[in-house]
């Protein structure tokens, strides 16, 4: 038996299922906080990297003369001086760390400078002499897919990977509809720009100081690309302003290692606004065909559809991108026959991996377009249709994977659309007349500044139309397809001034999604000890794997709590000759208690590669949203009036950062709806600023309803489920069925421009 | 060619020595080590970088150093007095008005001087006041709710 003081302890104030404040929350507002590029040392030099102008060139020859002739100039390095391995990728290694005689993206790095000044070290990158000699662009994914004399942009051709999924043979119904729809490139578009600090060790090493989302993979890739063995790279986390699944590729990691290495000086490189769109991939942009066959009562019969990602010049993530398309190509309903084809392929386009919600984000945008085209062909709402079709626990999904907990889509449905719907926009007072003045008619006054246009006062509700839509969407959580997925976590109880302590010490990333909380609310409730300190992260302890795919509550969640029972065990086991034995009594004869331990989730399996079929993912995800929208029809303006969303977590860990989550995630989901799009013109960027890549103000963000549901997962730690990424998918075709809805017009593509609307020929 | 000047940042005077072309935010978080006012878009789109100019809140990014040559500024390492959080400061770690908190030093100095001339704003005044800055992580729902808290806070002490 356990003591008091060890034992679980569920209803601890400050344990699991509070509303803890953020440990680091006084650091962020006082500005102490250390983000990566707030690191300094005495003494360091800065890195910069000089980036390819073309989206496909020879390099012909490369002068650094003179940048090294510059006062200040400590080093210039171009592929000659990697010292390892000259390529490195997450999934397969064929990115190359600076160009090597060739480029295939526009902001490819090529040279690198070490200056004692950032002015001297961009100056200096731009006298570099590149003779680059422009080829042709592969910049049309479906050339590059399909077309057998497409120039190959790898010499192992343009396919990066085909997944299809093939279930049943009835390909024929009452009610058919069909769509063609597109995804726009959309940006991670985190507020921290790429940056570390790089410091040589006596031991031939490097210390690496780096904004990341995995220690361990950075390590993994960076170590052979430097020649060194991975203890001599030692990597700690510094402040993460912000990841979204950008920060999961490498990006100045091996570049500031090697001038440091080169110069014998800590290095620091930061890039800017502009290079960060270069510095990252991109969210893969989406071309989608589907077919949907339906019962004239509007029971899916079958879905057909080919999905075909840009993955841009390196593979990065894409064949997870392409697998999680795949297998989740229909979406949360249950359908007999299914035949899917996803691609992605290799162009000339910008480089594209993860971002939060990671191929299930582009797939269920087309897949909830056509469920409101069969709603309307069948005559049904779109929450019917949506209700008739749901999956729930024991359905059978497209990849003969057994949904197996709980998954109440029907349910949630009904409770999203039993909200109330908000009042049409009218006000309490209007902007042009003072607060105390009575409108001079009986009819309320629209406040300008809540329409389509806001202050701009580009009306005054003529022209203005309301619609509502719905949006469903699954998102598989932690990694899927096989991968050994798992996370490390070293906990320590020791007396600090006569108190019991509790240290949790993992690699895993906090990048603001509030993690570091959790893992001291978890050891609180396992151990009954409220002092709990979580320590830096850093790869001095094992793996804890990435802040993706919704995973870290879970796994390294899993690997806290494990860890404590072991501490627990051993307490116990050291009390057992003195039951009466207290806490403190206990550490004070036998000192600290450390416990290390791995935490898996359920092994998953590959895909089938004819068939697609396999239990390829451990916990699927459920997020509903309702959008209602003005649209000013006339201007093609858009405004969300309200955004309400049902979310089944399975067990709510801390409420308050739980709804941060959601607010975040369906923000990020509006702004692909409506704005958010990195423009590229034969294989070049033409708004990489913020200026003119547009991410979601308060005033674009509406007020939201939000209603939390804890149907618990019973493989996984408490019960809980996944949260960030599944409210990203679902807010996209909500707010895109809105507008359709109000407007009457197809609107196959995201984000929805204004000209999308204002020209669109009247229906 | 060096142009000395001399800040009263925080309540202290500091000297350095900048070129015309530095713009106070390099002058803050290089000339004179504070971190603290963020750089995320260099162009005054963000509002990260915003600081208090003789309490009036500006863009650090599109302002020249040498341009505010004697003037007081006020960072985000200035807003506690004493060690004391300030009522917006502990109300955005109240609120959960922040994830990764990049933007939060922005949102901080905005929100300070909103609150110090409208202490009772309503919903429209706090979103048009706070609309300059962006954040990525929090959907701007709990940084309302900050704003809101920060007043009631403020009033409790006033009163």
């Amino acid at each position: 038996m356990t003591s008091i003081q060890t034992e679980p302890r569920s209803g601890s104030r400050s344990g699991v299922g509070a509303s803890v404040p953020r440990p680091d929350g006084t650091l962020k507002v006082t500005g102490e906080f250390a983000y990566s590029s707030d690191l300094w040392l005495d003494g360091m030099l800065w890195g910069a990297t000089l980036r390819s102008p073309h989206p496909s060139a020879w390099i012909r020859s490369i002068d650094i003369g003179p940048a090294l002739a510059m006062p200040g100039v400590f080093a210039v390095l171009t592929h000659e001086d990697v010292p390892g391995e000259k390529f490195y990728g997450l999934e397969h290694r064929d990115q190359p760390v600076l160009a090597v005689d060739q480029v295939r993206y526009q902001g490819e790095p090529v040279a690198l400078v070490a200056a004692d000044h950032p002015e001297t070290a961009r100056r200096a990158a731009a006298a570099i002499i590149v003779a680059y000699e422009p080829r042709e662009a592969v910049v049309d994914p479906r050339r590059a897919a399909f077309d057998p004399s497409c120039p190959p942009v790898h010499p192992h051709g343009n396919l990066v990977r085909h997944q299809p999924v093939r279930v049943g043979d009835r390909f024929q119904a009452e009610v058919v509809v069909t769509g063609e729809y597109e995804v726009g490139m959309q940006d991670q578009a985190f507020l921290g720009p790429e940056s570390g600090l790089a410091v040589p060790a006596e031991d031939g090493g490097v210390d690496l100081f780096i904004a990341t989302q995995w220690l361990h993979v950075d390590q993994d890739q960076v170590a052979p690309c430097l020649g060194l063995p991975k203890e001599k790279v030692r990597l700690s986390l510094a402040g993460v302003g912000g990841a979204f699944g950008a920060r999961e590729d490498l990006s100045m990691q091996i570049h500031a290692s090697m001038l440091a290495l080169r110069t014998g000086r800590p290095v620091k490189i930061v890039y800017g606004r502009e290079e960060s769109f270069f510095g990252h991939v991109h969210r893969h942009p989406a071309w989608m065909r589907y077919e949907h066959g339906a019962t004239a009562d509007g029971r899916l019969v079958y879905v057909r559809a080919e999905i075909l990602l840009d993955g841009g010049a390196y593979c990065s993530t894409s064949r997870a991108v392409v697998g999680n398309a795949a297998s989740l190509g229909v979406g949360p309903y249950e359908v007999d026959n299914v035949r899917i084809d996803a691609y992605g392929v290799y162009t000339n386009n910008p480089p594209c991996g993860a971002m939060r919600g990671f191929g299930a984000v582009q797939a269920c945008y087309a897949y909830e377009s056509q469920m409101d085209r069969l709603a309307e062909a069948c005559g049904l709402s779109p929450v019917e249709i949506r209700i008739r079709n749901a999956v729930s626990q024991g359905s059978r999904l497209a990849t003969g994977q057994v949904v197996d907990s709980p998954a109440p889509l029907a349910g949630m449905l009904r409770e999203l659309a039993a909200m109330p719907l908000p009042g049409s926009t009218v006000t309490r007072r209007s902007i042009t007349e003072p607060s105390s003045a009575k409108p001079s008619s009986a009819e309320p006054v629209p406040d300008l500044r809540s329409l389509p246009g806001g202050v701009s006062q580009t009306t005054h509700g003529e022209g203005v139309r309301r619609g509502v839509g719905y949006g469903v969407g699954i998102k598989n959580i932690c990694f899927s397809e096989g991968f050994d997925d798992y996370s490390t976590a070293r906990v320590r109880v020791e007396l600090l001034g006569g108190e019991p302590h509790v240290l949790v010490h993992t690699a895993a990333a906090e990048v603001g999604q509030g993690l570091i909380t959790v893992k001291a609310q978890i050891a609180r409730t396992e151990l009954g000890i409220d002092k709990v300190t979580v320590a830096p992260a850093d790869t001095s302890v094992g793996s804890a794997g990435s802040s993706s795919a919704s995973r870290q509550s879970y796994v390294t969640g899993g690997a806290v709590k494990a860890a404590c029972e072991a501490v627990r065990e051993r307490l116990d086991s050291l009390r057992a000759g003195d039951p009466e034995l207290g806490l403190v009594e206990l550490l004070e004869r036998f000192g600290p208690v450390e416990e290390t331990r791995e935490y898996r989730h359920r092994p998953t399996f590959p895909m089938d590669p004819v068939t697609g079929q396999g239990d390829s993912h451990t916990q699927l995800a459920l997020c509903v949203h309702r959008a209602v929208v003005d649209v000013d029809v006339e201007l093609g303006l858009v405004k969300v009036v309200e955004l309400a969303a049902v979310q089944d977590v399975g067990r709510i860990l801390n409420p308050v950062a739980l709804e941060g989550q959601i607010h975040g995630g369906t923000a990020q989901g509006l702004g692909l709806a409506l704005m958010e799009e990195i423009q590229v013109r034969d294989g070049r960027v033409l708004n990489p600023s913020f200026t003119d890549y547009l991410i979601p103000t308060i005033l674009d963000m509406p007020p939201m309803r939000l209603s939390i549901l804890e149907n618990p997962d019973p493989h996984a730690p408490y019960g809980l489920r996944g949260a960030g990424e599944p409210p990203t998918l679902s807010s996209t075709p909500a707010v895109a069925a809105a507008v359709r809805a109000a407007t009457g017009l197809e609107l196959p593509r995201v984000p929805i421009r204004p000209e999308d609307i204002a020209l669109a020929a009247p229906s | 060619m060096n142009h000395h000047i001399t800040l009263v940042v925080n309540g202290v005077v500091r000297e350095a020595s900048v070129p015309a072309r530095r713009l106070l935010s390099d002058c803050l978080r290089h000339d004179l080590g504070l971190t603290g006012t963020h750089v995320g878009c260099e162009h005054g789109v963000c509002g990260a970088c915003t600081v208090l100019l003789d309490g009036e809140p500006v863009r650090s990014c599109l302002t020249f150093a040498v341009t505010v040559d004697g003037r007081e500024i006020t960072t985000v390492e200035g807003l506690a007095t004493g060690g004391e959080l300030s009522p917006v400061q502990r109300a955005f770690a109240e609120c959960h008005g922040l994830q990764c908190g990049f933007c939060t030093p922005g949102f901080l100095c905005t929100a300070t001087a909103f609150l110090r001339d409208n202490p009772a704003p309503d919903d429209e005044e706090v979103l048009e006041a706070i609309s300059g800055n962006l954040c990525r992580c929090t959907g701007y729902q709990n940084i309302i709710k900050a704003v809101h808290r920060a007043a009631e806070i403020q009033a409790e002490e006033a009163g």
